[in-house]
């Protein structure tokens, strides 16, 4: 199964989004499914995001914002997600740390470069082992309110909550 | 100089609203025994990402000073985080490194600080300053010349290895302890 090819991208609809629930730390690592929304972000002063340089490291950053007041999103290519086990699991999950992933779905169906299968394959799996929420975003339900989900289970569960992106829709 | 010395050095330094992050390992056990506070935050997992929750949160409030207390066991660790903050270069950040060449807390295994000046990499990702003290003294000094100017800086002091005999673990549930500190960082 694939979700979301083709179609418009939903980038500025999901920065909007963001913005508008007060989501206003932004940091990541970038990955092609994700590159309308790392570009709006990343021309946008107000966003002041912060091109980290691997997933973990952006994570503590969200951690620290946090921390500071900030209502934080991270975004990363599902590769990163491997990178980032640890920091789930020892810092986020935790210390209790409300934080929002986008993470890109590379892998997704078995259909891709030899590198992104296996963890197409398993990034399900591994959040659920993290007991992460998650939610495969879609393009034919408004942004907004897959963005209010995300917010309010995260706050309420005091743990980070992942966003998935398929191809088409972020780009 | 040995690890307490130093943390006695910095804490001595530091004002009562300045954010310490304390890198997990023998150094947050010893900042806890020596002076603990609300407003430090003690990592006791995710070794190597004590510089990028300083440095997150030194962009999230740049009206309050951020130290991050950190081993070179951490830093070798999370060396890329020293790049974002050369990238972002927070006026508010000071990066204070007790480097005694060892992971202390599982064993006193060798690390690689020997043969890589931290101080070096810290200059060369584009921190304001970066300073290497060896002693008691001079490190005083190095901790009064970078909270005299802007950041971000390293100080790194060299110590002594070996750990304290029955030193106490930090003791508030990690979620108490982000919430402590965020009431702080808050203020």
């Amino acid at each position: 199964m694939s979700h979301g090819k083709g179609g418009p991208s939903h980038a500025a609809e999901l920065v909007q989004s963001l913005k508008a629930a007060g989501f206003n730390f932004f940091a990541g690592v970038p990955c092609s499914l994700l590159k309308g929304l790392v570009s709006i972000l990343d021309r946008d002063p107000d966003a002041h995001y912060v091109s980290a340089t691997r997933e973990d490291s952006a994570i503590g950053m969200a951690v620290g914002a946090y921390l500071g007041g900030k209502l934080p999103m991270v975004l990363m290519q599902n590769s990163g997600l491997g990178v980032s086990v640890n920091a789930l699991a020892s810092l986020t999950t935790m210390y209790a740390i409300p934080t929002l992933l986008v993470i890109s779905w590379r892998g997704e169906g078995g259909n891709d470069a030899p590198e992104h299968i296996l963890m197409g394959e398993i990034m399900l799996p591994i959040l659920d082992l993290l007991k992460i929420p998650h939610r495969v975003l879609s393009a034919n339900e408004p942004i907004a309110a897959q963005i209010a989900w995300a917010k309010e289970t995260m706050l309420a569960k005091k743990y980070p909550v992942a966003l998935i992106a398929p191809g088409g829709v972020l780009e | 100089m040995n690890k307490m010395e130093a943390i006695g050095a910095l804490m001595e330094r530091v004002s009562d609203d300045t954010l310490v992050v304390c890198c997990n390992g023998m150094i947050g056990r010893e900042l806890f025994t020596a002076k603990n506070r609300p407003s430090n935050f003690y990592m006791i997992g995710s070794m190597g990402l004590g510089l990028s929750i300083g440095l997150g949160l030194a962009l999230a409030q740049p009206s309050k000073k951020v130290v991050v207390l950190d081993g070179d066991g951490n830093v070798l660790m999370g060396m890329n985080a020293l790049a974002s903050v050369g990238s972002e270069r927070p006026a508010n950040l000071w990066h204070v490194v007790l480097d005694n060449q060892t992971h202390a807390s599982t064993g006193g295994q060798r690390t690689i600080s020997g043969q890589v000046k931290l101080e070096d990499v810290a200059r060369s990702v584009g921190y304001r300053s970066a300073s290497r003290a060896e002693d008691k003294a001079s490190f005083a000094s190095a901790l009064d010349r970078a909270f005299a100017e802007a950041g971000p800086s390293m100080v790194l002091g060299t110590v002594e290895g070996g750990t304290l005999k029955g030193i106490a673990r930090v003791e508030p549930s990690p979620p108490e302890l982000a919430a402590l500190f965020a009431a702080e960082a808050r203020r």
